[in-house]
């Protein structure tokens, strides 16, 4: 299933990851995106191994800050760090000094002072990832910030997509639904452009952002016109509790029109990949038996979510690790970390 | 049903651009022939013929705003007895706004009104669906379902959208699925307890008064919300000058803006009201003459497109009081084409502009097959004397309410005959 050599990237000599902070797909070189996926393809055997422990980042300290719940972005890379061989502390709002009123800045300011490795950040903001990566020491993952950016979603994405279709490049994507709220959305969109895909995005017209067209995709406001000839359709969740008759009516008529069903799926490719970021609204933006079927690599996205955040984790620290010992090389007598 | 031939008959059709001697044949329903010259046509085998005698054929009205009190009020006007008047008057579809009780905001409503049209009607009711549930302002109605269900248009009716993004929503939202909304324009706020028109007659009467900027301001608005969305606006009825120069300038900058006016704003203005005649309480309020000049002058330049009766039964329930307690509105169905032929024979507006704005331009917004009598179209038309002298005497009124601000006006012009689908709904006993 691992995807054919000839499709890869060739190596460039002296190439290094360069980046501390993974904040968004937008900062990242196709060259970038590549080797960050080849390391998750490594890594998934780490995780389909009976003894799923390496040793790696040993000693090394990552702390989960999830200023907005959730249950499997979290849990995923919390799995990831502790299959890395990490001490891994999860912090949510309901726990911390923020219901405090503490600021931002302060908590970064506070969690930074106990010396981690490396941040994970979940904020209801945009930008807020970013901002609070510019007052710690350490490297920081975007785990999604309002609907900027998820980057770790959209690699997760394509490393599913590499491992069933063989490559990226001149496949065409459709992204589904709720693009205005979605952050999954845009990433996948910078995504997938830069690996040369053709990107779709199907929605009512209140769920697409102002000048959308403009990112690099083929907007359609129907799924039966923009279906045709997709290899892969990506299901967004909709976010019922923001919209329900606001920006679109009501349930029944979202997935009469929106709702991806077997009658629906059909207009794309045959085994065209069907997809979601879950967690999934059944019966609302995707049918049960479509989310179950044999086209659905919804699972694997799951599985391939801590392989791939594996590898941006070792990727992160190593680079952070080469950046300092640079900076003491050139600046000898300056003490390195306590 | 036998074919049907129509000789010697002036045909006026916009949808051809043809002013001029026509035969028509008419068979299963629809137009299958059209013959543009005074040469008989000859009729085929076992064909009833139809002498026009030089009277105009044009095609049947679409009334795009028509208020019922079916479900809801029925001793005000049903769909039968709202259909029966607008047969009488050239009608031959009509859209029903959705102020009824319940307000048509679900498609099982929607269903309904299509149900009880199939079975009482004998003109085409199409259904208006409500914007919001419930007139609220706040949920959209599934406009895609409600269209499936056989909506041709939506509308909060008499009710304004006071949520500048909840129209801006649902400019964008009815866009996907091809839908216009049409939307009155009266800022509330401004209008307050206003009964008609601000300025001297309204001093003289101690009336409260509407100012024009209460039109104007709202209108401006909706036009900017339409233009940023992108979507299909209709003015339902606009009154004033500057009402209509905003319209021409949001059409100049390319934005998918339509325009309606109410027969009422063309015949009448707010001198008519005389002694408090409750009749001439209107939404928006009867203007000055030169506002009604202008309303005139706007159709002509087609910056109006289309004139609706604006037909909306009141019972002595709700008119007669004094004048600021009475409720707006005025039927229309009946008279809708008689005063606006008052334009043509006035010199005001030509023919030819007149039944496009009452029946081509309607149907082309609403995407109906109608308002046209080119061969394959249906067969829905009116025969008419255009200068035929008549009086509209309350007697004669065939609406279950009376409030016409007509009554006992003098017409030239009136409906012979009116055709549905090649069938005769209406014919004039003389």
């Amino acid at each position: 299933m691992s995807a054919k050599k000839s499709e890869r990237m060739p190596e460039i000599p002296g190439y290094a990851f360069p980046h501390r902070h993974l904040l968004g797909i937008a900062d990242l070189s196709p060259h970038d995106i590549e080797f960050l996926l080849e390391r998750a393809d490594d890594a998934v055997s780490v995780s389909r191994a009976v003894e799923k422990k390496k040793v790696a980042l040993r000693g090394r300290t990552q702390i989960n800050l999830f200023f907005e719940a959730s249950t499997r972005t979290q849990s995923s890379f919390e799995l990831a760090g502790k299959r890395l061989g990490a001490d891994v502390m999860n912090m949510s709002v309901g726990s911390s000094s923020v219901k405090k009123g503490e600021t931002l800045i302060d908590t970064a300011m506070t969690l930074n002072a106990m010396q981690p490795d490396l941040l994970v950040v979940r904020h209801h903001s945009a930008g807020a990832v970013e901002l609070l990566a510019q007052k710690v020491g350490c490297s920081v993952i975007n785990a999604g910030d309002g609907a900027h950016e998820h980057p770790t979603q959209a690699l997760l994405d394509a490393l599913t997509m590499r491992r069933h279709l063989g490559g990226i490049a001149r496949r065409t994507v459709a992204i589904c639904g709720d693009i205005l709220h979605s952050r999954v959305a845009r990433s996948n969109i910078i995504l997938l452009n830069a690996l040369g895909a053709r990107v779709r995005v199907i929605a009512p017209s209140t769920l697409l952002p102002a000048g959308i067209g403009d990112l690099g995709v083929e907007v359609f406001n129907r799924m039966e016109d923009g279906l045709p000839g997709c290899d892969v359709v990506m299901m967004l969740r909709l976010q019922r509790e923001r919209m329900e008759g606001a920006l679109i009516p009501s349930v029944r008529e979202y997935f009469r029109y929106f709702g991806l069903d077997r009658e629906k799926l059909k207009l794309a490719n045959k085994g065209a990949l069907v997809m979601h970021p879950g967690p999934m609204n059944r019966g609302v933006e995707i049918a049960s038996d479509v989310a179950d079927g044999p086209q659905s690599v919804i699972q694997e996205q799951v599985e391939m979510g801590v392989a791939l955040r594996m590898a941006v984790i070792e990727t992160l620290i190593e680079t952070a690790d080469r950046l300092d010992q640079r900076r003491k090389d050139a600046k000898p007598g300056k003490g390195a970390k306590a | 049903m036998k074919p049907l031939l129509i000789t010697r008959a002036r045909l006026v059709d916009p949808s051809q651009d043809y002013d001029g001697p026509a035969s028509l044949l008419i068979e299963d329903g629809r137009i299958a022939a059209v013959e543009k010259s005074a040469s008989k046509m000859a009729a085929p085998e076992g064909a009833e013929t139809l002498n026009a005698r030089e009277n105009l054929v044009i095609p049947g009205l679409v009334d795009m705003r028509v208020h019922l009190g079916e479900p809801g009020s029925e001793y005000r006007e049903t769909i039968a007895s709202a259909s029966a008047a607008a047969a009488s008057g050239g009608v031959t579809s009509f859209v029903m706004m959705p102020d009824t009780s319940p307000v048509i905001d679900e498609v099982s409503l929607v269903d309904y009104v299509r149900r009880a049209a199939r079975d009482n009607a004998k003109v085409h009711v199409y259904p208006c669906a409500a914007v919001t549930r419930g007139f609220e302002g706040r949920e959209l109605t599934e406009f895609g379902l409600l269209k499936e269900a056989g909506a041709v248009m939506l509308s909060e009716g008499k009710h304004s959208i006071r949520s500048a993004l909840t129209l801006r929503r649902a400019l964008t939202y009815a866009r996907d699925f091809g839908l216009l909304i049409a939307k009155e324009t009266q800022d509330r706020d401004l209008a307050s307890n206003g009964v008609m028109n601000e300025g001297l007659t309204a001093s003289h009467l101690g009336l409260a008064g509407i100012p024009r900027e209460a039109e104007i301001i709202a209108l401006e608005r909706d036009l900017r919300i339409a233009q940023l969305a992108r979507g299909r606006y209709l003015a339902a009825k606009i009154s004033t000058s500057d009402a209509a120069d905003a319209i021409a300038r949001y059409k100049q900058a390319g934005a998918d803006v339509s325009a309606g006016v109410s027969i009422n704003h063309l015949s009448l203005n707010e001198n008519d009201i005389g002694r408090y005649r409750t009749f001439f309480r209107l939404s928006p309020p009867l203007r000055a003459e030169e506002d009604r000049q202008a309303m005139i002058a706007a159709l002509r330049d087609g910056i109006i497109d289309v004139i609706v009766s604006s037909h909306d039964p009141q019972d002595v329930d709700t008119k007669r009081h004094p004048f600021a307690e009475a409720a707006d509105g005025a039927i229309g169905l009946e008279t809708l084409l008689a005063a606006a032929l008052r334009l043509h024979h006035n010199g005001e507006v030509p023919m030819m502009r007149l039944i496009d704005a009452l029946s081509t331009k309607p149907a082309r917004l609403l995407g109906l097959e109608a308002g046209s009598l080119k061969a394959g179209q249906p067969a829905d038309l009116a025969l008419v004397d255009c200068d035929a002298p008549w009086i509209y005497g309350e007697e004669a009124i065939r609406s279950l309410s009376k409030n016409t601000p007509f009554e006992g006006a003098r017409f030239s012009g009136r409906v012979l005959q009116t055709l549905v689908g090649g069938r005769t709904i209406f014919t004039h006993s003389a």
